[in-house]
């Protein structure tokens, strides 16, 4: 079980529960705003771009090259970017802190 | 119009559209019910992962959803599957549905979509294991017909998107795959000959055998297996028979109420047909793209969720907002990832930037100066990049962005 808290550019503050899946699915499970994974998850639309709370990068690690391509040219993309659809929920920090890039 | 929890908004049809539509109702604020009805009895379902990710999966059981089922509950959206929408009574403002019942309507999305194009080929009524790709039915059956399958001898009617996707899904499984087309090269109807150029290479590295010129004629069912026979008299052997050779719109409910009809369902800018409480949305739609000064209908995932959000905000009164998007699409076949972005109608140049990479290049339409879309094989930057410069306008220096020396940065191809 992760406790993952979303904040989206309006400064809402979502906090979501799960067990598996990705963490887009989290989002889009629970609202949260700017977060639509059009593409179902598989990288391929980046409309799920959010930024990692810097305390949390190394933990959550890196992009592979793939979704570092999708990101270097999106909009509000920083060194923290990352598309929450590779971000697993059984696989990142508990209490992990995103911030939603649109 | 002021909303009322009285009012009612049905929805025809509970794919991506039709679900995208019902949730972004809530966001808007209508406090409404919102039904849905849909002859597919299956909890809706992402689409594109069943020609993809789901015949190859291990878990073969499980459809990727669109939202989780609690969401339906927890926004108050009625889902009615397996129920299909005789007619629409305007005058009324109801519709009659397949379970013999009446619904009345305040507002009514129309989000049918489009089905299959079963071809008229002698004995395609009675082939054996011949299936469409479309539903997540139609994923089931081609993936157990496959499995009971001795031979594994599958022949794909059609080298367009789902056709080739469906191939190399089934080729990675083991089978033997023929790919036939009628046309002189596979995915004529949608891209550039460099684009099949380049899939006919990749299928037949894979060992497809893609086959162009190919015009079935006829199929007999042989009793254990299917002879597939084309007009130069060549003949396929087949245990198993996709068919991909497009799609017809829905538009019969949509016709019989009297909308117009103009290569789909013809909406404005807020997805309004000519019926002021009638909306359309999705692969149905016949609608007008203003960055590209023109009608189109499209068949895509991002037409159906974008056009969705747009008719949500015009239903609950925001009638400002209008639909302006750069349409995208993707395909997956084996290791390639192509992503496509803008409508290259129209084009009269194409521009290809060859990365060093193994199997990395995009291909850049242009009419004249104006960079129309881009296609990136394995390459997302020159997918987003090319989605940045499309929508900015930009003028790009195309000697540039055909040398390699020079890195992948937009301020280089200006």
């Amino acid at each position: 079980m992760a406790k993952i808290t979303f904040i989206t550019s309006d400064n809402e503050t979502i906090v979501a529960e799960g067990t598996t899946g990705n963490v887009m699915e989290l989002a889009v499970k629970n609202k949260v705003k700017g977060i639509d994974g059009d593409c179902g998850g598989v990288c391929s639309c980046a409309t799920c771009h959010v930024h990692v709370n810097e305390a949390f990068w190394g933990a959550v690690g890196a992009p592979s090259e793939l979704e570092s391509d999708m990101l270097e040219f999106d909009d509000n993309v920083s060194d923290y970017s990352r598309l929450a659809c590779q971000l697993q929920v059984n696989e990142v920090p508990d209490g992990l802190i995103l911030k939603v890039a649109k | 119009m002021s909303l009322t929890k009285e009012q009612v908004c049905v929805v025809i049809g509970a794919s991506h559209a039709g679900v995208n539509l019902a949730f972004a109702l809530r966001k808007e604020g209508w406090v409404g019910a919102i039904i849905l009805y849909d002859i597919d009895t299956e909890f809706p379902y992402h689409r594109p992962p069943l020609s993809k990710a789901y015949l190859t999966s291990e878990d073969s059981t499980s459809q990727s959803l669109l939202f989780p089922k609690e969401n339906y509950k927890d926004d108050n959206i009625t889902l009615k599957l397996g129920v299909a929408v005789k007619s629409i009574n305007r005058n009324k403002k109801l519709v009659n549905l397949s379970d013999n019942t009446v619904q009345k309507y305040d507002k009514l999305v129309i989000a049918t979509g489009a089905r299959p194009f079963i071809p008229p080929i002698k004995g395609i009524d009675t082939a054996k294991n011949l299936f469409p790709m479309r539903t997540a039915a139609d994923a089931v059956n081609i993936r157990n017909a496959f499995n009971t399958s001795q031979q594994k001898r599958v022949v794909v009617i059609g080298g367009g998107y789902i056709g080739l996707e469906t191939a190399a899904s089934l080729k990675k499984l083991g089978a033997n795959v023929t790919v036939l087309e009628r046309e002189e090269r596979i995915l004529a109807r949608v891209t550039a000959p460099v684009m099949s150029k380049f899939f006919t290479q990749l299928h037949k590295s894979k060992g497809v055998d893609i086959l162009t010129g190919k015009n079935v004629v006829s199929i007999e069912n042989n009793g254990a297996y299917n002879t597939v026979v084309c007009n130069d008299n060549s003949t396929y052997q087949a245990d198993l028979i996709v068919v991909g050779v497009g799609i017809k719109v829905n538009t019969e409910l949509a016709k019989e109420a009297g909308l117009t009809i103009e290569n789909g369902i013809k909406v404005d800018k807020t997805a309004r047909t000519n019926d002021a409480h009638i909306y359309a949305i999705g692969d149905c739609t016949y609608h007008y793209n203003p960055h590209y000064k023109t009608n189109v209908r499209l068949e895509s995932v991002q037409n159906a969720v974008d056009q969705a959000k747009t008719a949500a905000k015009a239903i609950c009164g925001e009638a400002h907002t209008v639909y302006n998007t750069i349409p995208w699409f993707w395909s997956d076949q084996f290791d390639v990832k192509l992503q496509m972005v803008g409508l290259s109608n129209g084009y009269n140049q194409i521009v290809i930037r060859k990365e060093e990479t193994q199997n990395s290049f995009s291909a850049w339409y242009f009419k004249d100066d104006k960079l129309l879309a881009v296609d990136a094989v394995n390459y997302p930057k020159a997918y987003m990049l090319g989605t940045k410069f499309i929508k900015s306008g930009q003028k790009i220096n195309k000697s540039k962005l055909e040398d390699i020396t020079i890195p992948f940065k937009p301020n280089n191809f200006i």
